[in-house]
């Protein structure tokens, strides 16, 4: 007999319209098991935050749906391939910034819009980068090495690196942390803006986050998901989010 | 967005955060001008003009070999940082091109270490090649680079273990020993004009292609390994 | 391989043939012991040349398991991503290979060694051969070194690129010693093994061949049924952590 989650997947299969789909993923480092048997159904359009204490696996679950990391048992999709091959539409943010310190702003833009393949020509590369710092607000910064920036611009600049590409899925990792109470307030409502906009193909853009302070990520988010121990413990909200603990029993 | 144009942007990119840190070149020069004169107090050269003549191409490939050792790790120590390699990980662009755009990077580090080096050694070592000197223009690029192109996978690949900067010769120097052997035989060639380097200079390019060709393609697989 | 053995027998004893081979092994290095002893004394060297026997194969038979080893290697590349099974039987065949050219370059080196201390009066001389198998220990020594210092979970990919950069290198390696060692021409000592051996030696050297080769093989086989119950027993214990559900291979 099949439960309602197996005909939903059913009906979906691999389709694009599913932004990320984790299907009894367990990851091992060594003989540390950071995910236990998993299954995470994201439809694109969503926004979820992960919750749980250090260790619980939200970290591992980026890292899987990014492509950093491959799962040691059972298998991730987003927009039904595998992650590694859907580059281009994954932006990733973590808590390090991913730029250089020794170069300016704008260098750095340039090159990662250069290594997203954003554009052909040099002015067109620092033109999509100029762009991209104006609309996080650092745009008097641009020629100022990362290294002299505070907290809250090097975390401005590294989401500006993440939107320039306009990618169709977010995945942020602790984006608030070190950061004060306005800057974080900023930098959501930057989110908010980004995610209404309409993606590729008319799809609405999916968001992925972790964080330990959740009250900045409630207007953010719809649904939360609660990993503790390498599992899925609470699900609220959308219930078009779909967890392993269903699909199993 | 053409390979070369990446490559390049990796390139500018490397060259770019050298010139502003200084820290492998400032490093390489040093050391390698401390192994000459270590070298030098040990077997005296200017009073045996013909040893030196036979030894010091050996010394000098020995002293590039040990000084870009300590640049190698540092190549890619600059991409932990803010954990910049996840970003390169990440990025939808062809891997080996960042693979090629550091090991050129690397390289040409090392031909200005060289290019200082070669006179000090002249002087110190009181030397008066024998031979075609102009085949130097060929022997050291071409050593220099067999070093430095496995160097680079190989400081990659050490990226991935424990006690990283310890590894990294271990491995590197059992691979690289008939690039070495090449670089100064023929090095030694030009120097006493005894024989002729035309053998090395073919081992040194079949190395080159091989070890060149091999690295571009494994490159990607130990970037993503997890 | 014998992968189906282990895997059908995880109660530790071994199919029939395994035991055959044994047998068989120890038999061929019997005979390949009494044809070394029996064989008529050399002239100059006296029985000291016997050395020679164990020194030959081990020497010969070291350039073949660097091959196994690559192409291990470039399986378990290929199936790392497709087959988790078949890919740590790759592994541990490459990690077989690998130490069992360490154990037959230590053999020779040693021996000829002994060799030339004996026909020479030196320990150690700079020649083509002695010098190739020096830097082929050297090479496979430093792959068992990365695995030892390799971050787990990635000790098998990382030394499986090594393996190809190694089994690429031998070759470039035997030539470029060649060539340094002819064009200066050092004191290279004659004997060794193509300088001509005579008739009467060929029993010794074929049986002698064939038992090392026959050894080299046991000690591979058995190397490489350690490794994979060792796997098995680390995805056991991994299995355990994960409860008793079962799990998908990727």
């Amino acid at each position: 007999m099949m439960t309602v989650s197996e005909m939903r997947e059913e009906v979906a299969g691999t389709d694009a319209a599913i932004a990320v789909r984790l299907h009894r993923v367990s990851k091992l480092y060594g003989s540390f098991v950071a995910l236990r048997n998993v299954s995470l159904t994201l439809p694109a359009g969503s926004s979820v935050v992960l919750l749980g204490e250090n260790g619980a696996g939200k970290s591992t679950v980026l890292k899987l749906v990014s492509g950093l990391a491959s799962p040691t048992y059972g298998g991730v999709t987003v927009f039904g391939e595998r992650p590694q091959s859907q580059r281009g539409a994954i932006g990733t943010m973590g808590h390090a910034t991913m730029l250089y310190d020794e170069l300016t702003a704008m260098e750095n833009l340039t090159y990662f819009a250069q290594m997203n393949g954003l554009g052909e020509s040099r002015s067109e590369l620092e033109h999509i980068a100029a762009s991209a710092m104006r609309e996080v607000g650092l745009d008097p910064a641009l020629t100022r090495h990362v290294s002299e920036f505070s907290q809250g611009m090097r975390q401005r600049a590294s989401l500006a690196r993440v939107l320039m590409a306009k990618p169709q899925l977010l995945l942020l990792d602790e984006p608030f942390s070190n950061l004060d109470i306005g800057s974080a307030r900023g930098m959501v409502e930057r989110l908010i803006a980004y995610l209404s906009e309409p993606g590729e193909d008319g799809l609405a853009r999916t968001l992925l986050l972790t964080t330990h302070q959740h009250e900045l990520a409630r207007p953010l988010a719809k649904t939360t998901v609660t990993l503790s121990g390498g599992q899925i413990s609470l699900i609220e909200g959308d219930d078009a989010v779909v967890a392993g603990t269903e699909v199993t029993a | 967005m053409s390979y070369a144009s990446i490559v390049w942007g990796h390139l500018r990119k490397d060259l770019r955060l050298e010139l502003r840190t200084k820290d492998s070149i400032n490093g390489m020069l040093f050391f390698s001008l401390l192994v000459v004169v270590v070298f030098a107090l040990a077997f005296d050269p200017t009073s045996f003009p013909t040893i030196a003549r036979q030894i010091s191409g050996g010394l000098m490939c020995v002293a590039v070999l040990f000084a870009s050792m300590t640049a190698l790790n540092q190549s890619w120590a600059r991409e932990l940082n803010n954990h910049v390699l996840d970003a390169h990980r990440l990025s939808p662009s062809p891997a080996s091109a960042l693979f090629v755009g550091k090991a050129i990077a690397n390289f040409l580090s090392v031909m200005v270490v060289e290019l200082v080096l070669a006179p000090v050694f002249i002087i110190f070592y009181n030397l008066h090649p024998l031979g075609d000197s102009w085949k130097l223009l060929l022997i050291l690029p071409l050593g220099t680079w067999s070093l430095v192109v496995n160097g680079t996978f190989f400081a990659a690949l050490s990226l991935r273990t424990r006690n990283r900067e310890t590894l990294l010769p271990l491995v590197l120097l059992p691979i690289t020993m008939p690039s070495l052997l090449a670089m100064i035989q023929a090095t030694t060639a030009v120097l006493t004009g005894d024989f002729e380097p035309t053998l090395w200079l073919k081992v040194l390019v079949a190395y080159v292609v091989v070890f060149t060709t091999i690295c571009v393609l494994l490159f990607e697989t130990i970037l993503n390994a997890d | 391989m014998n992968a189906s053995s282990t895997n059908a027998r995880p109660n530790g004893s071994l199919p029939v043939w395994a035991y055959l081979y044994i047998a068989a092994t120890l038999a061929v290095m019997a005979i390949g012991f009494d044809k070394a002893m029996t064989a008529p004394t050399e002239a100059t060297m006296g029985n000291l040349y016997r050395v020679f026997f164990y020194h030959l194969p081990h020497a010969i038979l070291s350039f073949i398991p660097p091959y196994l080893n690559c192409i291990a290697s470039l399986l378990y590349l290929y199936w790392r991503s497709r087959n988790i099974e078949r890919a740590q039987a790759a592994d541990a065949f490459a990690l077989a290979s690998a130490e069992i050219t360490v154990l037959y370059a230590s053999i020779g080196l040693a021996t000829g060694s002994l060799w030339g201390r004996a026909a020479w009066g030196i320990w150690w001389a700079w020649d083509a051969r002695m010098t190739t198998y020096l830097l082929l220990w050297l090479l496979y020594v430093s792959y068992v070194l990365l695995r030892r210092f390799a971050a787990p979970g990635q000790t098998a990919i990382i030394s499986a690129v090594l393996g190809i950069f190694a089994a690429v290198d031998v070759p470039i390696c035997y030539m470029s010693i060649h060539w340094w060692r002819t064009q200066h021409p050092a004191p290279v000592f004659g004997g060794g093994a193509d300088s001509g051996i005579d008739p009467s030696m060929y029993p010794a050297v074929l049986w002698n061949m064939l038992a090392w080769a026959m050894w080299g093989g046991l000690v591979l086989g058995i190397r490489y049924v350690i490794e994979r119950r060792r796997q098995q027993k680390a995805a056991a214990i991994a299995l355990g952590f994960l409860g008793n559900e079962p799990q998908e291979a990727l």
